[in-house]
């Protein structure tokens, strides 16, 4: 009994896991079809930027919540106005210049903190589950995706602002016809999406030691996690984590960690296969 | 862009005999350790924009087959205490395989980005799966497969029948420079054959080639194992030049890296991603020798200045360059096409 | 009476919550030029994809022959291959290839290499292609796209052509210089057109198909089709009465 109940919170940890860092590259590719390769710095600074903040002595709450998405959507406002926004449109180039900027951004962070791992301890205790000794802060960072959905979908929902960015991922025309200027709603729906990676990167820097090079591991999952969604935004990346995060666990628990990632992984082409536009190509096709 | 057939199969004979004699006559004034790994870079970049430029179809994964190549050829060396039959095998399992990944992609109709991210998967499992196999258990024949270390330690090149005689360092060299020449060649004859013109309107227009009865996910899978094959021959000079090989030969950064030579050095041509590779690759190998400035930073502000500031890449932009200021002959002026029009979607986008 | 050349038994598509074509049994004859008509919805551009390959027909579908050979569930390039010329609706040409580049894979498939040459010159010459043989077609105007696309059909000599709304997007001249082709074609392929537009169905002559909802409302000679009372009602709508 206990045993499910530890499989089962790690499935859903995962799951938080996986929304938490592919939301600000599915915020950013759901809505603008822009593939931004530096997602994962973005998470990575999120995480400095946290683990900064905590050592100057400030509350790591403040740091995580507020300081780190304030930061990096700052950051990603800047790189919004002096790079991404001359090649909408254009996939393959924002790719290369995405990819140039995640290169920039680890030499910088690198040149700043050094090479050495960086960290801050859990500020939530661990707790006892039967027999089992389980990781307090999880349960936090399983509410705060959760939090992060509700309200994501409630933006894109019922506020004017979520339909002048879904009628403008449909077509710049119809933010136009709104009223609003196409330009701004990508410059800020890009700075959202850096937001909520900085978010993501706060949140989840307790739990390593953090490097440079660190957000290489977000990236890849992320990806993978995001296209297979498919193209609405919430539902999307919500059904492939679930997806992805209860597989990617049951196999973990049944052999090793490894053979997880690559059931996960193994699965995804599957998935593709059998849905070549993604989950939400094929099922919820007119969901957020 | 240089969409003709002319032009993809036109052989610039000129050119290909002045850089060839360059390489050949290289070692007289230079070390070749260098030179070595900046051909095999500039063959694995061939190989992907032969595939992305002309066919139209982009891999996220194309490592996977340099490095399918590089095991292939330790495993094979390793077990069979000599070469010749680990260089065969190591360009025609990477084709094998990549025959069925690509059958499986294209008869089911994927393309765009979920292809890329197909393709990247199958680099990532490999580099997973490779990186999880240290132990005694993981072996094929007297190969271990070292998992996060690799296989260190296996036959280098040998004459074919003669396992005494070795070939490294300048050897070696030319044995790569007559690869790389080689598929240069192969890449040009391909281009100016039926099967590569029909490629080429197959990367315009996938759903009309087919209105044309010609089986279009048929080419694909031919093209992409072809260029696998060359990849996997890539990787496998790269084993012996590196004399090891590791699971991070299939990982994200060398799957983007590639990307990356041939976009810089300009799809559409085969002599741009050899240039993006030189170029990039000399540039990565010089920063990584001073400790003055970040590498990363500066590879980084290069790529992003250069999609900014040169955005068909850097052969095509010299092309045209010369194109305006050197008078030319009575050729027609090409648009050349910005890089907005490649890859197009291919068949029937939704 | 020779065999069909086109015939599909008891065709049906659904797509979603709609069955846009229904229990339809059309026949075409060698040689034969039919237009298929109806108002938007009726269910000819659906038909016209079966056809080709383009739907996925499966036997639950129904079934459809070419020549007597059963193509249901063929793919596109299969049906193709059979000697099927096919226009789409959208003009689907290779746009980054010249005009004589696209003529040449059109042609290539059947002919040798220097086969395929003689053809190429063959259709430039009959379409008047001459001046703009040279040029990317993705620079060309809507209406010369379409005359290449025709063209790429031509070269593969088929017996059978189908054409989804060669008119669309020509006017004037165009449009009598592409009756005249139609016309010709028709000397060597059956054909089937595609097509709304009653005026240049009109023009074009042949028999008339007409469908709606999904099913065949009428079939007959162009103009007592086309002056039936039912078929301008379906046309412009029960406030006619």
């Amino acid at each position: 009994m206990d045993y499910t109940a530890v499989v089962l919170l790690e499935i859903v940890y995962m799951i938080a896991f996986l929304v938490l860092t592919s939301a600000g590259l599915a915020v950013v590719f759901g809505m603008m079809r822009v593939i931004n390769l530096a997602h994962g710095e973005f998470v990575m600074i999120g995480g400095y930027t946290t683990i900064a903040c905590a050592k100057a002595g400030l509350n790591i709450y403040l740091a995580m919540l507020v300081i780190s998405p304030l930061v990096v959507g700052l950051f990603g406002l800047i790189v919004e106005r002096l790079v991404v926004r001359h090649l909408y449109g254009r996939m393959i180039d924002t790719m290369l210049a995405t990819w140039g900027l995640s290169l920039l951004m680890v030499g910088l962070v690198t040149m700043i903190f050094g090479n050495t791992a960086v960290s801050v301890p859990a500020p939530i205790p661990g707790y006892q589950l039967g027999e089992f000794q389980m990781g307090g802060y999880n349960l936090f960072i399983i509410a705060v995706a959760t939090l992060l959905v509700v309200c994501l979908w409630l933006v894109l929902r019922f506020t004017r602002l979520g339909l002048v960015a879904r009628g403008a991922m449909q077509s710049a025309d119809v933010a136009s016809s709104l009223g609003y200027n196409p330009k701004m709603v990508y410059m800020w729906t890009f700075t959202a999406g850096a937001a909520l990676s900085g978010l993501a990167g706060g949140v989840l820097a307790p739990l390593t030691g953090l490097l440079p090079s660190s957000g290489a591991a977000y990236i890849a999952k992320a990806f993978i996690t995001v296209i297979t969604g498919g193209a609405a935004v919430i539902v999307g990346t919500l059904s492939s984590s679930v997806i992805f995060g209860t597989i990617n666990q049951l196999v973990s628990f049944g052999s090793t960690p490894v053979i997880g990632e690559i059931a996960m992984l193994a699965l995804a082409v599957v998935l593709l296969r059998l849905m070549p536009q993604g989950i939400t190509g094929r099922f919820f096709r007119n969901s957020a | 862009m240089t969409g003709g057939f002319a032009s993809a199969g036109r052989m610039h004979w000129g050119w290909f005999i002045s850089l060839a004699l360059l390489l050949i006559l290289l070692p007289l004034g230079s070390d070749t350790h260098t030179p070595t790994l900046l051909a095999i870079w500039s063959l694995f970049a061939l190989s992907l924009g032969l595939m992305w430029g002309y066919a139209g179809i982009l891999s996220f994964g194309h490592a996977a087959y340099y490095g399918l190549g590089a095991y292939t050829y330790a495993i094979t060396a390793m077990n069979t205490g000599e070469s010749t039959a680990a260089l065969i095998l190591a360009v025609l399992v990477p084709g094998m395989v990549a025959a069925v990944v690509g059958a499986m992609m294209f008869y089911g109709r994927i393309s765009d980005v979920y292809m890329g991210v197909i393709t990247l998967v199958f680099a990532l499992i490999l580099n997973k799966f490779m990186g999880a196999t240290a132990g005694e258990a993981y072996r094929i024949g007297s190969a271990r497969l070292g998992g996060f270390n690799g296989i260190p330690a296996f036959p280098i090149l040998n004459v074919p029948g003669d396992p005494s005689t070795q070939i490294y360092g300048t050897g070696l060299y030319y044995v790569v420079v007559v690869c790389l020449l080689g598929c240069y060649l192969i890449a040009r004859w391909v281009l100016g054959s039926a099967f590569g013109r029909t490629l080429l309107g197959i990367r315009e227009n996938e759903a009309r080639v087919e209105l044309l009865g010609y089986n279009a996910p048929a080419y694909k899978t031919a093209i992409f194992a072809l260029t696998a094959a060359m990849a996997g021959l890539a990787g496998s000079l790269f084993a012996n030049w590196a004399e090891i090989v590791t699971p991070s030969l299939f990982g994200l950064g060398q799957s983007v890296e590639v990307i990356i030579w041939v976009i810089a050095g300009g799809i559409g041509t085969l002599i741009g991603p050899v240039v993006g590779a030189v170029l990039l690759g000399m540039l990565k190998l010089l920063l990584g020798e001073q400790t003055l400035v970040d590498n990363s930073l500066v590879l980084g502000a290069i790529l992003i200045l250069v999609v900014l500031l040169l955005p068909r890449g850097l052969a095509p932009s010299l092309m045209a360059w010369r194109a305006r200021h050197v008078v030319s002959g009575a050729g027609r002026s090409r648009s050349g096409g910005s890089r907005r029009r490649r890859p197009p979607p291919s068949g029937d986008s939704r | 009476m020779s065999e069909p050349v086109v015939e599909t038994r008891d065709l049906s598509m659904r797509f979603g919550g709609v069955l846009a074509v229904n229990n339809v049994n059309f026949t075409l004859r060698e040689r034969e030029l039919r237009c298929l008509i109806g108002p938007n919805g009726a269910g000819k551009s659906t038909l016209f994809k079966c056809l080709t390959g383009q739907h996925r027909v499966t036997h639950a579908n129904g079934r459809i022959y070419i020549r007597g050979q059963d193509v249901t569930g063929w793919r596109p390039y299969e049906i193709v291959r059979l000697g099927v010329g096919i226009k789409t609706q959208v003009p689907s040409v290779m746009n980054g290839l010249t005009v004589w580049e696209n003529l040449w894979l059109a042609a290539r498939r059947i002919h040798g290499q220097h086969g395929t040459r003689r053809e190429v010159e063959r259709v430039v010459d009959e379409l008047g292609l001459g001046a703009i043989v040279r040029r990317e077609v993705g620079e060309l105007s809507h209406g010369q796209r379409q005359i290449v696309e025709l063209g790429l059909v031509l070269a593969q000599q088929p017996w059978l052509v189908l054409l989804d709304e060669p008119a669309a997007g020509i006017t004037g001249a165009e449009t009598e210089r592409l009756i005249e082709l139609i016309q010709r074609i028709q000397e060597a392929a059956a054909v089937v057109v595609v097509d709304h537009d009653m005026h240049f169905v009109r023009m074009l002559g042949g028999r008339v198909t007409v469908m709606h909802q999904g099913s065949i409302l009428m079939e007959g000679d162009s103009n007592q089709v086309l002056n039936d009372a039912r078929v301008r009602e379906v046309y412009i709508g029960s406030r006619a009465k």
